[in-house]
């Protein structure tokens, strides 16, 4: 216990003071975590794989390093929960895929190796939308993830099972990926934090691939400080990963300063407004009063029009499902993963049904959509019309970013939806995604941190941009937001109420 | 209508998708609704502007060809559903 909070409840900072200072060992910190997730998991379903021995090993084997005065680094014996997209040697990873069903990865994805060398103990892998197709999570093969603000709501997606995991105190940090806001939506919707950095900032390698240019690896925490923690352990050029950039990693929690005097900031117009319609009251009252707080903490801010963002989710229900269409051909049952028992003799025969089986509709959905916008005679009018209006979108943040250090604006249109509220129709779901996947279009930073509540109670997120390798100026930006507020300081308590009113019940 | 059943069966084979009459029925309807939101993209004019396959400007990245160790056979293989004589097995293509 530590100021009243259990052990699983910390932030990674906190956790690792009190194991610094031999207060609290890594084992007890990682139980602390599985008991938590014994009394949450029924509910919730963050995780779809627990690695309790190799946690206790690890932890154990922190704790000896500590016990001979080794000096570890800061995040050693930290409890991480992983996204099921990331290839971990020895554990099975699925990407929540059928047609991944029992792949056990002969290899450590990059920042896997990162997290393994920086002592962080590795709790389970978390529930994902299939392939990481999907803003809600209910896309997995192996079950939806509850948002533990309100069980009747989903955790946002794709990464909504390591979103959930944070907001529930099932893992200290957390991990997911970010293709058009898998990362920054979720957090959104579990009141969060959660990062997206520049594109190559964070080598892919060992990542599951969905759509090549846009995919990046990036932290969901507590709190902005385990962010710039977790950016640290991360952020890298690798020679495996063509596409990671050769630039020098700073010390991201240098960046730390709760300041934002004469800081340039641009509100942006169409993050509360796409094609006319305008995000929910209470959404866009949160991120007014958050543009009022830093204005307050000596921020100029001003609006800013970016007009071609109104054309992202075409742009982006193009671009990914192409890139997606080809990255998942590699899926046909010769090297890895799920062959159908029934393949009538034939290759063609085999393919086809093994692909029916393993893939679900979201997946099956993007790869004919992307077939389609490649193939003879469609690729002009959409693959090549998208990819020009790629250009326009990133020229759009160019000239914001002349005048500006920052934008701002909501992470979503939306609070957490309902579980089924938006399953039977693809295109609603689509425009879930509205505000946060211009970044991935341009390559850009980007973070959600907790802004307000409704008066429901759910989390909203105010999403902050930084300008191409602009991690430090994003990460002091959050930070003097989050210091000025609480926000990040309440945590989830659905499962407390239900266990409430089961006990109630129970003795009445 | 954009895309007919018969053109989504089509595309279907080509990304060797095996799909139900059902499966057929709703991608139909679904793709063609999406496709509809996409129309949009003709309002923009876009002749002199380039298109962006990536958000870093980088081309060719080389490294020297250093040896380096790989995945054993067993390794490689250990995943596979079917394997024969250290090889990847698969239905039979010549006949």
């Amino acid at each position: 216990m530590s100021g009243g909070k259990r052990l699983c409840e910390l932030t990674a900072h906190e956790l690792s003071e009190l194991l610094g200072s031999g207060e609290v060992s890594a084992r007890e910190a990682l139980a602390a975590v599985y008991e938590r997730i014994d009394e949450t998991e029924e509910e919730i379903h963050a995780y779809v794989r627990l690695t309790r021995e190799t946690a206790e090993a690890q932890a154990g084997e922190i704790d000896e390093r500590r016990g001979r005065k080794e000096e570890l680094p800061p995040l050693a014996g930290v409890p991480l929960a992983l996204k099921d997209i990331f290839c971990t040697k020895g554990i099975p990873t699925t990407c929540c895929s059928r047609i991944l069903e029992g792949f056990v990865p002969p290899y450590d994805a990059h920042v896997v190796e990162q997290c393994r060398r920086n002592g962080l103990v590795l709790v389970g892998k978390t529930n994902m939308d299939e392939f990481a197709m999907g803003s809600s999570t209910e896309n997995s093969a192996f079950g939806v993830t509850r948002n533990p603000w309100d069980l009747a709501r989903v955790p946002g997606g794709s990464s909504g099972g390591s979103a959930a995991a944070m907001a529930g105190s099932e893992a200290v940090v957390a991990m997911g990926t970010d293709t058009g806001g898998s990362i920054r939506q979720p957090a959104s919707f579990c009141g969060i934090v959660g990062m997206k950095p520049t594109y190559g900032r964070v080598s892919r390698y060992g990542v599951i691939a969905f759509a090549s240019s846009l995919d990046q690896v990036g932290p969901i925490t507590k709190d902005v400080r385990d962010c710039a923690l977790m950016l640290n352990v991360l952020a890298g050029h690798d020679r495996r990963d063509s596409t990671s950039i050769e630039a020098p990693v700073p010390d991201y929690t240098a960046a730390l300063m709760p300041d934002v005097k004469g800081l340039r900031i641009g509100f942006v117009k169409e993050f509360m407004e796409y094609q006319g319609r305008r995000v929910e009251g209470e959404v866009e009252t949160a991120v007014v009063a958050a543009m009022e707080r830093l204005r307050e903490l000596g921020a100029e801010c001003e609006e800013v029009s970016l007009p071609h963002l109104n054309y992202a989710i075409p742009v982006y229900y193009i671009i990914a499902p192409a890139e997606a269409s080809s990255n998942l051909a590699r899926y046909d049952g010769v090297q890895y993963g799920y062959r159908t028992p029934d393949n009538g003799g034939d290759i063609i025969e085999m393919y086809s049904r093994t692909r029916d089986e393993g893939f679900g509709a979201e997946v099956k959905r993007r790869i004919m959509l992307g077939t389609y916008a490649l193939s003879a005679g469609y690729y002009d009018a959409y693959y090549l019309k998208a990819s020009r209006v790629r250009t326009l979108i990133r020229r759009d943040f160019d000239r914001a970013f002349e005048g500006f250090d920052v934008l701002m604006g909501a992470t979503s249109p939306t609070v957490a939806f309902r579980l089924g509220e938006k399953t039977d129709d693809p295109l609603a779901m689509y425009l879930s995604d509205v505000c946060t996947i211009p970044l991935n279009m341009g390559g850009l930073p980007g973070m959600s941190i907790p802004c307000g509540f409704s008066g429901e109670g759910l989390p909203i997120g105010l999403q902050l941009v930084g300008k191409a390798l602009g991690e430090e100026t994003l990460l002091r930006t959050a930070y003097a937001f989050e210091q000025s507020t609480e926000y990040h300081r309440r945590r989830a308590h659905a499962i407390e109420e239900k266990d409430g009113r089961r006990s109630a019940v129970g003795r009445g | 209508m954009r895309l007919t059943p018969e053109e989504v069966e089509h595309v279907a084979l080509l990304a060797r998708l095996r799909l139900t009459d059902e499966e057929r029925e709703r991608f139909t309807t679904q793709l063609n609704s999406i496709l509809e939101h996409f129309e949009q993209l003709e309002q923009i004019d876009t002749s002199e502007v380039p298109p962006m396959s990536h958000a870093v400007p980088m081309s060719n990245v080389l490294r020297e060809d250093e040896p380096a160790e790989s995945l054993s056979p067993e390794e490689a293989l250990r995943n596979a559903p079917g394997q024969a004589r250290d090889c990847f097995q698969v239905p039979r293509v010549i006949e």
